[in-house]
């Protein structure tokens, strides 16, 4: 019975925190294709003054160079942390750890390539 | 707990509705006026306006009066910028066939408007947390700053025609809104909007400073008066 409980209790704290998880079609929309573009190309509606351009996530050879922990770093912790440019921004406040790892997933479908 | 939640909504709506008519009625056709802000980025996409539910802890009353008669483009991809834009050849741009004009008040009404406005601060403890320094940024500097090492060019005009398009135009930032809200967004996004589309970018407090002045800077000049 305690058991059971406390499952309960657990599941019942688990739904709420996933609740509020986004998808990574929807982060991908609502924050990437600014600059990244509405196709992924790195030709968002921001781009026109930009002095780096946005990386490409359709392009396979450039993101097959970079493993799934340097994209997430990227994501996190923004550009400068694998030393890109500071117009790449950090998305730690906005996105939890669990719905940046499934924007690389996101990511590796649009390249449609892994790492290597 | 759910019923006690529902009286005090019903209570809190009574009481504005008989204030504020139009801003309750027209008004809230598309913006949001008592809160909470979105939530859930489904709730995001379909903002058909920025939130006023905090109007009275962000706007400059003065700006206020005045735009709500004269009423210009502050986000040049509107709100949520993924429904104004269309492919265009060098990449996405902006569709202004989807963009529509704003209403315009009269002045009386846009003074009443923007009175009850004024009223709405349930972010009190958000705007005592700012402490604005005094002091001034050389134009200079604070573009370097702001287009090079901070990165918020690529967001934001900050002139009518350089900078970044999805978030509003920051040359007319200062005269719109209050220091402190100034400050405080910056600081963090998501306090005020969680599902923001601008990221907290870990401003240290001097910077955050350095942008407050240099807002202020970019509005004093004679080419973004309006
Ligand atoms: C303000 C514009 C902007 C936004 C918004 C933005 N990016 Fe970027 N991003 C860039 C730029 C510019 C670069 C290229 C940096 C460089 O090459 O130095 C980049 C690079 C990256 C990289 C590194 C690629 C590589 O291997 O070099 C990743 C990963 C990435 N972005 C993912 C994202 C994701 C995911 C989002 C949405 C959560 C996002 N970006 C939102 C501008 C942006
Ligand atoms: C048809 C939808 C619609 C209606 C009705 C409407 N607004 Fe707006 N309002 C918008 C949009 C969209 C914007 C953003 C404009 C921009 O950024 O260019 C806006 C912007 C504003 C702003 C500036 C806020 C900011 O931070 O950019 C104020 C203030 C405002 N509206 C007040 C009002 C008031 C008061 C009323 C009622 C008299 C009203 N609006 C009715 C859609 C609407
Ligand atoms: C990835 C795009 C992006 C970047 C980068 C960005 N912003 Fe923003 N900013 C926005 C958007 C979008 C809004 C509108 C608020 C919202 O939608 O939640 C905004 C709002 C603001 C506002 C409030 C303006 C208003 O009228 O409500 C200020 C001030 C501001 N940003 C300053 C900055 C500064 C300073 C930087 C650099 C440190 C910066 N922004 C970087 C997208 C961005």
């Amino acid at each position: 019975m305690p058991t059971k409980l406390v499952l309960l209790i657990l599941l019942a704290a688990f739904s709420a925190q996933t609740q509020a998880k986004e998808t990574p079609a929807d982060n991908y929309k609502a924050y990437c294709i600014q600059c990244h573009g509405s196709e992924g190309t790195g030709k968002g509606v921001n781009v026109r003054d930009m002095t780096v351009v946005p990386r490409d996530h359709t392009d396979a050879k450039a993101m097959s160079g970079r493993s799934d922990e340097t994209l997430f770093k990227a994501i996190k912790e923004g550009g400068p942390s694998i030393e890109k440019s500071i117009l790449m921004p950090p998305w730690g406040a906005t996105l939890s750890d669990e719905e940046i790892k499934e924007l690389v997933q996101h990511l590796r479908m649009l390249c449609k390539c892994k790492f290597g | 707990m759910k019923r006690i939640i529902f009286v005090a909504l019903l209570g809190f709506s009574g009481a504005t509705l008989a204030e504020g008519g139009m801003l309750q009625g027209s008004c809230a056709t598309c913006h949001n006026t008592k809160g909470p802000a979105a939530q859930t980025l489904k709730t995001a996409f379909e903002k058909k306006g920025p939130d006023l539910f905090y109007a009275g802890n962000k706007y400059r009353q003065e700006w206020l009066v005045s735009w709500l008669q004269k009423p210009s483009r502050l986000r040049p991809a509107g709100m949520y910028y993924g429904g104004h834009i269309k492919a265009g050849v060098k990449g996405d741009e902006i569709d202004a066939s989807t963009l529509t004009d704003h209403i315009a008040l009269s002045k009386a009404d846009a003074t009443s408007v923007a009175a009850e406005l004024m009223k709405m601060k349930p972010h009190d403890d958000l705007i005592a947390k700012e402490k604005i320094e005094s002091g001034t940024v050389p134009k200079q500097m604070g573009e370097m700053a702001f287009n090079k090492f901070l990165g918020c060019m690529a967001c934001h005009l900050i002139e009518p025609e350089y900078g970044g398009l999805s978030g509003p135009e920051l040359y007319t930032a200062a005269k719109r809104l209050q220091p402190q809200y100034i400050a405080s967004f910056i600081r963090s996004p998501q306090a005020w909007e969680p599902k923001s589309m601008m990221p907290n970018k870990n401003l240290s407090e001097v910077n955050i400073q350095k942008m407050v002045h240099y807002l202020e800077t970019l509005s004093k000049e004679d080419a973004n008066a309006n």
